[in-house]
């Protein structure tokens, strides 16, 4: 099975290199989640932004859909460029390598 | 002072079905919630949401769960406190008492907490001053429209809510301001049709790619500075600011009971779900434990479970016998 790998910067700035494997259907809230990196609160229906991150790296990510821009459309802290929720972003080969910054829920 | 024999915190599935295991077992529960309506996040969040893994439901829609188990529990006649969050938790001999925001007072041997997610608090805007306001001016959720009725409104916000509310004071406001960050809104096709109609007759004042950012008052409000994106300022008098930015979950006061918390979570005990305090337990997404797994049906399991074990705090000097529902020949509630 191939591995991908997930840089992210925490909240207080330290930063992380996850090996994550393709194939397992995960999507970027359910690893960011196993390693105590975000709450993930609501199990990944774009309902509670507890998964709100910035893409930093420029990578072609799956496009948005309504229920995550209508989330991220009542954030204060959403970056209209770079903010996305993790739980909407599967995990797959175009995204290796990809940073991450995680953000305020509000 | 409200008396019964199981105070649950939160209505979600997993609340109203402990109410089910608990009437099985002579118990009568009396549930709180921060909603006005039960159901929890299914009701509030995802009523239209197909869940898959409700067995021997293929699909049922989360709206239905509820009012399936509202069918299910009536026989067992619980009460609702709704609309108010469980805020003080404090022992009383063998008893607790739950003391809610509004001062609704609650009585029982037995606590569940199934708060799941937690409170669903309003998002706030970022303002130094908004807490002088709130409930002065400034309401996050509209309970009583009545009172707004004739009077000059601003509406803050994008989505349904903000918009469902704009289009019903257009009529009955004496004024009503719409601002919102962006050029468009998400809200549903049919609602973002009627405020741009309203706006053209002039029933609605639009105000888009701006925010509210300042807010002036004598102890009410009376004025809101609005900003838009060239940070061009605009002062609007007002009796009332709605900003309607969501819900989001918030564990709430329940972190200052004393309870053993993980990750935001409640641990718990799975042998019958009980928490470091005696007689209160935690069932469903609010509690954690090693392999927990934030399901629905793992909440009725734990439900099921902690009746089991509440009932010997309940009913101390009586023993529990476990019956299939099958062989009761219906169920005979209170």
């Amino acid at each position: 099975m191939k591995d991908i790998t997930i840089n992210v910067i925490d909240e207080s700035g330290k930063k992380h290199k996850l090996i994550t494997p393709l194939e397992m259907g995960l999507n970027l809230m359910d690893v960011l989640r196993s390693h105590d990196l975000v709450e993930g609160a609501c199990g990944g229906m774009a309902l509670c932004a507890t998964c709100h991150c910035y893409v930093e790296s420029k990578h072609e990510i799956s496009e948005q859909k309504d229920d995550e821009l209508a989330m991220l459309d009542q954030l204060f802290s959403v970056d209209e460029e770079r903010s996305r929720l993790a739980c909407q972003i599967q995990i797959e080969e175009s995204i290796d390598n990809i940073t991450v910054k995680i953000a305020s829920p509000d | 002072m409200i008396k019964t024999d199981i105070i649950i915190i939160g209505s979600g599935p997993c609340g109203l079905f402990a109410v089910f295991e608990a009437g099985l077992l002579k118990m009568k529960c009396h549930l709180i919630d921060s909603l006005p309506i039960p159901g929890g996040q299914c009701s509030e969040i995802y009523p239209k949401k197909p869940i898959y893994d409700i067995p021997a439901y293929p699909e049922v829609l989360a709206e239905d769960l509820v009012e399936n188990l509202m069918q299910q529990i009536k026989p067992f006649k619980p009460g609702f406190t709704l609309g108010e969050r469980a805020e003080y938790l404090e022992k009383n001999g063998d008893d607790f008492i739950v003391i809610t925001n509004k001062g609704t007072k609650h009585k029982a041997p037995v606590v569940v907490i199934a708060g799941g997610l937690g409170c669903f608090e309003p998002r706030k805007p970022l303002i130094d001053n908004i807490s002088d306001f709130e409930g002065k001016g400034i309401e996050y959720i509209i309970k009583d429209p009545d009172l707004y009725h004739g009077k000059e409104i601003i509406i803050s916000g994008g989505g349904d809510s903000a918009l469902d509310w704009a289009i019903y004071f257009a009529k009955k406001a004496k004024t009503v301001t719409l601002v919102h960050r962006r050029s468009s809104f998400r809200g549903h096709l049919d609602s973002v049709e009627s405020i741009n109609e309203l706006a053209k007759k002039g029933k609605i004042n639009l105000i888009t790619d701006s925010e509210v950012c300042q807010l002036e008052g004598d102890g009410e409000l009376r004025e809101v500075m609005i900003k838009n994106k060239n940070n061009e300022n605009l002062s609007i008098k007002t009796d009332f600011w709605f900003p309607l930015f969501g819900l989001v979950p918030k564990l709430g006061p329940i972190k200052d009971w004393g309870l053993n918390l993980e990750k935001n979570a409640i641990s718990v005990n799975t042998f019958d779900y009980s928490t470091n305090i005696e007689g209160v337990y935690a069932i469903g997404d609010v509690n954690t434990y090693p392999g927990k797994l934030k399901l629905i049906l793992c909440g009725f399991h734990e439900g099921a479970l902690m009746a089991q074990s509440a009932f010997k705090r309940v009913f101390p000097n009586q023993k529990s016998s476990f019956k299939y529902t099958t062989v009761l020949g219906g169920i005979k509630g209170f």
